[in-house]
């Protein structure tokens, strides 16, 4: 992995998540069926939990909260990466960036449980374990939607539209193996594509933070 | 102050979402430590999500503050807590409770998955194994939703961690 300071990373992993959980959570409602409704709702309390845990970890560092991190920072501050700032409320692009951001998420994992940081090894592993479980939902779904002609077509469309934002998630050394395995799970040739490279804020997040910190900010300081 | 009566008070704490079960039974607790009046106690919570982890964080220190100590909860932020940390008791009450108890971990995440999904899991009203999985999520991180073919009935499984 790209050498980067350990708070740099901790806040890209936490923005990741919390950014993913905030977009999961948008389905909480109006998923196509009450299953997936429960489904992504479960998903995105998982992904926020990682989240804070990350967050600790960074705000420890920093002598600063696990709330000011995931709130209190300006957009531009953000190190997420494009592909869980983009709102695609559509169910086939919704499962294709699900499912490629778990396998993404899986190989970055897979890398930070073997770290020599002990403190981050060790919650990479409590997030894994939870994972796996994300990652069984999207490769149901992906087997799901490659069962019809219609399915498949959808699957493939919206595939080819993020994969360019899915690059993105990891760094460049990780990549080939990543497209093996996802060329593998949805049974196509990726297209090939600039990736859509972390630090590039999309105008969706400034929208999304907007949304997500009016509460904290109609009561600065408050507790609840 | 013994390490003993630490342990007992805190078997007398209700899991906050399942209250048929204590936190010893749910195998959070990783160790006591009783020095003079300091009870230090490691917590290696569930779900990183889990809204009950403060919860559960408090009433600790609660009964340990009723003992007359001072507690010191450490949050434990690793992979030690899994289900198989679930005592034999504890299973047992689940069953009791309409929860089906979660499958052995095996070694390896892969491994662990693909019987998951094969795995017999039997109802904890008939009995019968004829069930199936309606989603892997449920109404908290550590549940799922199966449901019974031979009596109708859907269950919550407690998901293998």
């Amino acid at each position: 992995m790209r050498a980067r300071a350990r708070t740099e990373l901790l806040l890209e992993l936490a923005d990741d998540e919390l950014i993913l959980g905030w977009r999961d959570s948008e389905w909480t409602g109006i998923a196509p069926t009450i299953e997936e409704d429960v489904a992504f709702s479960s998903i995105a309390q998982n992904e926020i939990g990682h989240a804070r845990a990350l967050y600790e970890l960074a705000a420890a560092d920093l002598g600063t909260t696990a709330d000011e991190l995931a709130f209190d920072r300006r957009p531009e501050e953000y190190r997420c990466a494009p592909l869980v700032q983009l709102r695609r409320l559509e169910w086939a692009r919704t499962i294709a960036r699900h499912f490629l951001y778990e396998a993404a998420d899986a190989l970055r994992l897979e890398a930070l449980k073997t770290s020599d940081d002990a403190e981050l090894a060790g919650v990479a592993a409590k997030i894994d374990r939870e994972e796996a479980y994300h990652r069984m939902h999207a490769e149901l779904w992906i087997e799901r939607l490659r069962a019809s002609e219609d399915g498949a077509g959808r699957l493939r469309e919206a595939v080819e539209e993020l994969w360019r934002y899915a690059l993105g998630v990891l760094d460049a050394e990780q990549r080939p193996e990543y497209a093996r395995r996802v060329e593998a799970a949805v049974g196509f040739s990726l297209p090939e594509a600039e990736p859509v490279e972390r630090g590039r804020h999309e105008p969706e997040l400034a929208e999304l933070l907007e949304e997500m910190t009016m509460v904290r900010r109609s009561a600065p300081g408050a507790s609840w | 102050m013994t390490e003993a009566e630490v342990w007992e008070a805190l078997a007398r704490v209700p899991d906050p979402e399942i209250p048929v079960i204590s936190l010893v039974d749910l195998g959070v607790i990783k160790a006591v430590a009783v020095e003079d009046d300091h009870v230090r106690v490691e917590f290696t919570p569930t779900f990183m999500g889990c809204p009950a982890l403060e919860v559960m964080r408090d009433r600790m220190a609660e009964a340990i503050a009723a003992l007359g100590a001072v507690p010191e909860i450490e949050v434990i932020m690793d992979d030690s807590w899994g289900t198989d940390r679930i005592t034999l008791e504890g299973r047992e009450k689940l069953r009791e409770a309409g929860f089906a108890p979660p499958a052995p971990r095996a070694a390896g995440t892969g491994a662990q998955l693909v019987q998951l999904q094969r795995a017999v899991h039997r109802c904890p009203y008939c009995g019968s194994t004829d069930t199936k999985l309606e989603n892997i999520f449920g109404p908290t991180p550590c549940r799922s939703l199966r449901y019974c073919t031979a009596c109708r009935q859907p269950f919550e499984q407690f998901k293998t961690i």
